[in-house]
């Protein structure tokens, strides 16, 4: 599920798209630093480019059990998420992406949906209205916290302990107590709320 | 292409708490734990990380370093000189354009024996504007009398660091150190690494006692006096003769700082060339794709091998030779260009290192990465299949992913 099991070892990668502002690459980040505290060993690597608000942003996590020795970006995912539904047709967002992957959309739409307009059933599809529950917990439309909740419940690349773990020590320090409570809220209403279509 | 990690990759080892960091926010760490006197820097991508989280620890009172925000790179190289002048331990960081700006003082720093350490995150220099990583910055320094150390990932970029301060400042030595680590690839790549305790790295770097102090006033000396014919040669030859002492300096630190850390570090890195048929050189992050590769190539009966360059510049010859010895096909890979000259930089060392032991050796050479053009095993392959391949003829081969046609 997600993490090939090649000899016996971890090994998941991770393509993230979404637009600047968005918490991409934070998003990115707080999976590799949750990998941490699971003793695994991970690496978080922002697509570079003259980042400003709105502008496409893609970022990639890869997570193992062993060290990994190289830093090119990711090219056959294992799990495509995309943070911004208005990205579609503008991007190859599913380029790449394993059989058997998972594809994450942020959309209020049905994994249906995103399915027939894909024609392309080899994944599993996932939508999670993450703008809105962002919205409702955090009163701002940064997606990536529940998107992240959706995640790891379709996924449990690393243990939810971990990641809310690192919420709290990572946003209790840089946005106070409260932020942080709405931020768990948000990643767990993400974590409840994911939807899903398997795939063959 | 299904992915998999080799169990001969070396774990991450030694000591130290395990962080989640990216390099530079590893390498503002170890800024903070060898406590410069006076840091001065202006931000520039991709180094930008690196000066924001060291002015972070500045202001929360975690290292008492003057922090000079200055206006540009000339002064923030102009501010360490004169730092380092009057006795201070001293450091900045920079990018590409950023070192450009700084190069009237690159031969400044160095002139005047002035243990200053750099961290240059690499990005390409301008026209067309690019800020993504690539050599032709650390390139451009390459002569100016600077130590230059290529790291492959945050881990050693930030053992680098401690390392380059004892290595400047030691009394064999006296010169400029450029702690190199890839703009973006490991500056902004969030991995696992290893943070030493302070007091571990407080105490191997010790306080910095400088020989010659401008504010020691009982023993008052000339600093940046006029030099011409008469004594202007011997002073550089000075220079040069600190540079080739500092192999053996550096390669002590190695051993001293294995100690600490567990982690041991050589000149030269190689990589399963005791029985290579072909080897590839290298400098910098590529290095771990390189090795993913030998690895797969290995599986498949091919004896492939891999040499990383630590140790650019004092380069060296005699290592760098030794460990190619009996290596059939060496490829050199070069991360920057040398416009009209017969090879790219890594290459000419590389080859001038082999024909100064009389070795003469089947030598091809790749430009690749230019303003972040990513390098992936399949390049990598398609150098050790051309290696293997002896219809090819030697030389510059051509540019790793580059797009044919206009």
């Amino acid at each position: 599920m997600g993490v090939e099991s090649d000899v016996g070892r971890r090994w998941v990668e991770v393509r993230w798209h979404g637009r600047g502002g968005q918490g991409v690459v934070t998003a990115s980040n707080l999976l590799a630093e949750s990998a941490l505290l699971d003793n695994l060993y991970f690496q978080s690597l922002p697509e570079f480019g003259a980042e400003r608000s709105g502008a496409p942003v893609v970022a990639y996590t890869r997570i193992a059990d062993t060290p990994i020795p190289f830093r090119f970006p990711v090219q056959e995912p294992h799990i495509v998420v995309v943070l911004d539904y208005t990205l579609w047709g503008h991007l190859p967002v599913v380029l790449g992406l394993r059989p058997g992957g998972l594809l994450l959309v942020n959309t209020p739409a049905s994994p249906q949906v995103v399915v027939r307009s894909l024609g392309w059933p080899l994944a599993t599809v996932a939508t999670l209205d993450a703008t809105a529950i962002a919205q409702a917990t955090l009163g701002r439309p940064i997606p990536n916290v529940p998107i992240l909740g959706g995640l790891l419940r379709l996924r449990p690349v690393v243990s939810l302990e971990a990641v809310q773990a690192t919420l709290r020590q990572r946003l209790s320090a840089r946005l106070g107590h409260q932020a942080m409570q709405a931020n768990l809220q948000a990643f767990e209403r993400g974590y409840q709320q994911v939807q899903s279509w398997e795939g063959r | 292409m299904a992915l998999a990690v080799s169990s001969r990759v070396p774990p991450v080892h030694g000591l130290g708490t395990p962080v989640a960091l990216d390099g530079g926010t590893l390498v503002a760490h170890a800024m903070r734990q060898t406590r410069p006197d006076v840091v001065a820097a202006y931000p520039i991508t991709p180094q930008t990380v690196i000066t924001e989280a060291f002015s972070q620890f500045v202001a929360n009172g975690e290292v008492h370093t003057e922090f000079v925000p200055v206006e540009s790179e000339h002064a923030a190289l102009s501010v360490c000189i004169g730092a380092a002048a009057a006795g201070a331990r001293a450091q900045t960081a920079t990018s590409g354009p950023g070192l450009a700006l700084m190069w009237e003082l690159l031969g400044v720093a160095s002139g005047m024996r002035l243990p200053i350490v750099m961290h240059l995150c690499t990005r390409a220099l301008s026209a067309p504007i690019n800020i993504l990583c690539d050599h032709s910055d650390a390139m451009a320094m390459r002569d100016t009398g600077w130590l230059l150390l290529f790291s492959e990932n945050g881990q050693e970029a930030y053992d680098q660091a401690i390392i380059a301060v004892r290595l400047g400042e030691h009394p064999q030595v006296l010169l400029p150190v450029a702690n190199v680590l890839d703009g973006f690839i490991v500056t902004h790549c969030v991995e696992r690494a290893l943070l030493l305790p302070d007091e571990v790295v407080s105490e191997f770097v010790g306080e910095y006692q400088p020989a010659y102090a401008l504010l020691d006033l009982q023993r008052p000396v000339t600093v940046g006096g006029l030099d011409f014919q008469d004594f202007h040669m011997e002073h550089k030859r000075g220079q040069v003769e600190a540079m080739a002492r500092a192999k053996g300096v550096l390669e002590g630190l190695f051993q001293e700082f294995a100690e600490i850390s567990g982690r041991i570090y050589r000149l030269v890195e190689p990589y399963r060339l005791a029985d290579a048929e072909v080897g590839v050189v290298v400098l910098g992050s590529t290095a771990g794709t390189v090795r993913y590769v030998v690895d797969r190539l290995r599986a498949r009966g091919v004896r492939a091998g891999m040499l990383s360059i630590r140790s650019f510049r004092p380069f060296p010859a005699l290592e760098v030779a030794a460990a190619l010895a009996e290596v059939k096909a060496v490829g050199v890979l070069d991360r920057a260009l040398a416009p009209g000259a017969s090879a790219p930089p890594l290459f000419s060392d590389i080859a001038s290192a082999l024909a100064g032991v009389g070795l003469s050796k089947r030598l091809l050479g790749w430009v690749y990465g230019i303003g972040g053009r990513e390098v992936l095993p399949q390049h990598i392959e398609g150098v050790f299949h051309t290696l293997a391949d002896p219809s090819v003829p030697p030389g510059l081969v051509g540019w790793l992913g580059l797009r044919e046609g206009r």
